[in-house]
């Protein structure tokens, strides 16, 4: 049914990853992100998944959940995989009558659609192991120093909690105005593509309707409720940043210098590296 | 024409960890002009036998036959479905729509491709059996109605569809005491005039004990319970178990039993009360007078 | 003087320009504190537009309102108003603000400016007073619409009203909602909330300790209910119903047997019957 959806997919615990400071979750979640377009050869890859790795351990969050949130863009990443394979230059391994696929080709949909991957399994991470609440609670934090430049932070946060409340509320009515119309005879099935949007407006009207109504009777509500917007609230779970939020900040760090510093590092270590091998080499 | 349900099975969510089972091997009959009462708690599967009724939900496994077609059936086409069963859903005025109450009135009988002119007639019969003036009413804007004239707007809309069968789930929901009384006036005259079969759920034990011929009790997906009023709610200890009321005439007539008045019979109306309590007062009297 | 006094209260709803409509004409009600006042009347009586004159939702267009001393046109005591005298409304759904139950039940004192520590403990103490605490972590759509109900009634109570007034709250409730709701109201007022209970069932307004009767914009009729229900003609001419006790013993008395006139409850009744 249209109610088991269910929104923001938090993944209850009580793990490190749980307990961070929503603030720094954010953040670290945006170094992620950008650290993986830094990335430049697939030694930069196993610094990065071995890092997610590591925090998807922690987080106690099956790898199931992880994955499921691949399942919705699959198609997005067999695009990227397909499209970097057949459209890249280069040496050619196999021909497919008029398309060949090179082998530059296939790197770059290799490296493509990993970064695609852990772009959604780190960003899903965020969203599983951070209750909605706290995420806007975050967000509105972030984005306060903003506000002196007009950046309506409060109201944002406001906005999106309303709509992480009503969401399953709106998708019901939905269900049920369809149903209703449909009792009456409407098709929502057949016809051309311009019938069809047609027909819809049997359930877009009744729809706005209630949004409409919801959004009156929500506001006398709030208004009931003494609210007056952001000025001089408080908060029942107030954002502290604790020590180990600290640590997990300076690990980010490592890790993003890790991610820069990857190429220099592999540079600096690899007659290192090479000398060990032709050592190992000559007492074979 | 006539509704036979035979051990209808339908599952919510197959397959999800929010499975449930809404309707466990229902079986179920309604007569030819029958009105029957559907009762049982929130979530009991009331709503869901309905929508089963007129096609928008399909069963597991379980046949439906309204008169002799098997509307469960392979090749049965909805437009026929819909065309003999009427569905009124719970606050039904939130799927107004159009710009005015004759267009949507006229909605479903157009869906059903009849003429302007039928549709135009039947829009003028419907807004007359729910008691809208058609010259007050029909130019006007359905958004702009009070409560109670937008709940009849959209009865009307389901009337004018002329069903064979008129399921009517809580239509007095939320309404104040007059539409209240304007609705059951209503269902009346659609029962004397069309005799139709009418199917109506309600919470309100009193409405189902004054206006049904038979009732059905549901809980957790099965028919637990049925008959007419006065075997139904005569039965007061099992529907209590069941967290379900009495009419509030047959609430007395308990409550005096379990305070240790011997009263054998269970009346649906204050009128019935009022004989038995009289004819318990006269008894009383005498007894205190033998003493 | 009373919590809330209402004096000569006019209220309109302006169309446009010229065109109004009166929907309180002329209103006087004083409510003691620690009361218990059910307003009846049918659809537009303007029972539900005096509820939200009481916390400042309307403002009076004549006459004056004022919520424990204070007037309600004063914007300066505006909050102290709403805090003073929190609001339930019909709609179970339309009226919880958070996704999840604890943080809904937060959102009026956060509103206040309480520090966290003590919103903590006023939330804890309201979810318990609706036994709903244990349900704190759960999101409003998977509840039930008696739930949902309560649990709006508990982020009223987090503000720590001296009065509360209903409108409505069981309309869109099954007969188990509705007895949950009605549990917890009764509840409240003897913890010695002021409830105020806008209705249209009578077996509701019988629980109360005084019964106030619109029609039109207007008190019509004013009294405990025993005093009320004795006029059950006058009642019906109204377009209301009464309770079923009443109405049985109306008509048993009309066969000539002595029922007492205080009697409006089904207790009540059997009480006497089976003595």
């Amino acid at each position: 049914m249209i109610r088991d959806i269910t929104i923001g997919q938090y993944y209850p615990g009580e793990s490190w990853v749980h307990k961070l400071d929503p603030r720094l979750k954010i953040i670290v979640t945006l170094v992620f992100i950008v650290a993986l377009f830094l990335v430049k050869d697939f030694v930069g890859y196993i610094v990065a998944v071995a890092a997610l790795g590591i925090v998807i351990g922690v987080s106690k969050v099956p790898l199931r959940f992880m994955l499921r949130g691949l399942k919705a863009i699959f198609i997005i990443i067999i695009f990227t995989f397909v499209l970097n394979m057949f459209m890249t230059g280069g040496t050619e391994m196999i021909r497919l009558g008029p398309i060949a696929i090179t082998y530059e080709g296939l790197y770059r949909a290799f490296f493509m659609g990993l970064r695609l991957v852990l772009l959604i399994i780190g960003s899903s991470l965020l969203t599983l192991t951070t209750k909605p609440v706290k995420l806007t609670d975050g967000m509105e934090s972030l984005l306060g120093p903003f506000k002196a430049i007009g950046l309506p932070a409060h109201e944002l946060a406001m906005m999106m909690t309303i709509a992480l409340r009503f969401i399953p509320t709106l998708l019901e009515e939905t269900d049920k105005i369809m149903k209703a119309q449909m009792a009456r005879g409407a098709d929502f099935e057949s016809g051309s593509v311009f019938r069809r949007a047609k027909n819809m407006i049997p359930i877009l009207v009744p729809l706005f309707v209630s949004a409409f109504r919801i959004a009156q009777d929500l506001a006398m509500a709030m208004e009931a409720r003494c609210y007056r917007g952001g000025e001089g609230r408080t908060k029942l779970h107030e954002l502290k940043f604790k020590k180990r939020d600290l640590a997990a900040a300076l690990l980010t760090c490592l890790f993003l210098a890790l991610i820069i510093q990857e190429q220099n590092i592999m540079a600096a270590l690899m007659p290192t590296l090479a000398s060990l091998a032709s050592n190992l080499a000559g007492a074979l | 024409m006539s509704i036979v349900v035979k051990d209808l099975v339908h599952t919510y969510g197959a397959g999800t960890p929010y499975e449930s089972l809404a309707l466990d091997k229902v079986n179920m009959e309604v007569a030819d002009g029958e009105f029957a009462g559907l009762i049982g708690h929130t979530g009991s599967g009331k709503s869901t036998l309905v929508q089963h009724l007129n096609g928008i939900l399909k069963p597991d496994s379980g046949q439906i036959f309204i008169g002799d077609v098997d509307i469960t059936a392979k090749g049965v086409k909805l437009t026929e479905i819909r065309r003999k069963i009427g569905l009124l859903f719970q606050y039904p005025e939130y799927q107004l729509f159009e710009e005015t109450v004759y267009k949507d009135v006229a909605f479903g009988p157009l869906n059903l491709g009849i003429s302007e002119e039928e549709a135009e007639q039947r829009v003028r019969d419907a807004l007359s059996t729910v008691g809208l003036d058609f010259g007050k009413f029909a130019e006007r804007s359905p958004f702009e109605l009070s409560g109670g004239q937008k709940r009849k707007a959209a009865i009307a809309g389901v009337i004018a569809m002329k069903p064979e069968v008129l399921i009517l789930d809580e239509p007095t929901a939320g309404l104040d005491p007059k539409s209240q009384a304007d609705i059951f006036d209503m269902m009346a005259r659609i029962r004397a005039e069309e005799r139709i079969i009418l199917i109506l759920i309600s919470h309100n034990m009193g409405d189902v004990a004054r206006v049904c011929d038979k009732v059905f009790v549901m809980e957790n997906g099965r028919i637990v319970l049925e008959g007419p009023p006065s075997e139904v709610f005569s039965q007061g200890e099992l529907l209590k178990s069941k967290g379900l009321g009495l009419p509030p005439a047959a609430e007395m007539i308990h409550m005096m039993r379990e305070s240790g008045a011997e009263l054998p019979e269970t009346p649906l109306t204050v009128d019935a009360a009022v004989d038995i309590i009289d004819e318990y007062l006269l008894k009383k009297h005498d007894r205190s007078l033998a003493h | 003087m009373g919590i809330i006094e209402i004096e000569d209260l006019v209220f309109e709803y302006k169309k446009d320009e010229e065109d109004s409509v009166r929907a309180i004409d002329g209103v006087s009600i004083d409510i003691e504190a620690g009361s218990f006042t059910a307003i009846i009347g049918r659809n537009g009586s303007g029972k539900s537009t005096l509820a939200k004159n009481i916390n400042a939702l309307l403002l009076p267009d004549g006459g004056a309102v004022y919520v424990d001393g204070f007037d309600t046109r004063d914007e300066e005591g505006l909050w102290e108003v709403r805090q003073r005298a929190g609001m339930v409304f019909q709609n179970p759904d339309n009226q919880l603000v958070a996704a999840i139950v604890e943080d809904d039940v937060a959102f009026g004192p956060e509103n206040l400016g309480i520090p966290s520590e003590s919103i903590d403990e006023r939330v804890r103490g309201a979810l318990m007073a609706v036994d709903m605490y244990e349900y704190r972590k759960k999101a409003p759509h998977m509840l039930s619409g008696g739930q949902k109900q309560r649990v709006a009634i508990a982020g009223v109570v987090a503000m720590r009203p001296k009065c509360i007034v209903f409108d409505e709250p069981t309309a869109m409730l099954d007969p188990h909602g509705r007895s949950e709701v009605m549990e917890i109201m009764k509840r409240l007022h003897a913890d010695g909330i002021t409830v105020v209970l806008i209705t249209h069932f009578m077996e509701e307004a019988a629980d109360a300790d005084r019964i106030i009767i619109m029609n039109e914009g207007r008190v019509e009729m004013d009294g405990p209910p025993a005093e009320v229900f004795r006029q059950a003609d006058r009642i019906r001419a109204l377009d209301l119903s009464v309770p079923i006790a009443v109405e049985l013993a109306e008509r048993l008395r009309r066969r000539g047997r002595d029922i007492p006139a205080g009697i409006i409850k089904m207790e009540e009744m059997v009480e006497y019957l089976c003595q």
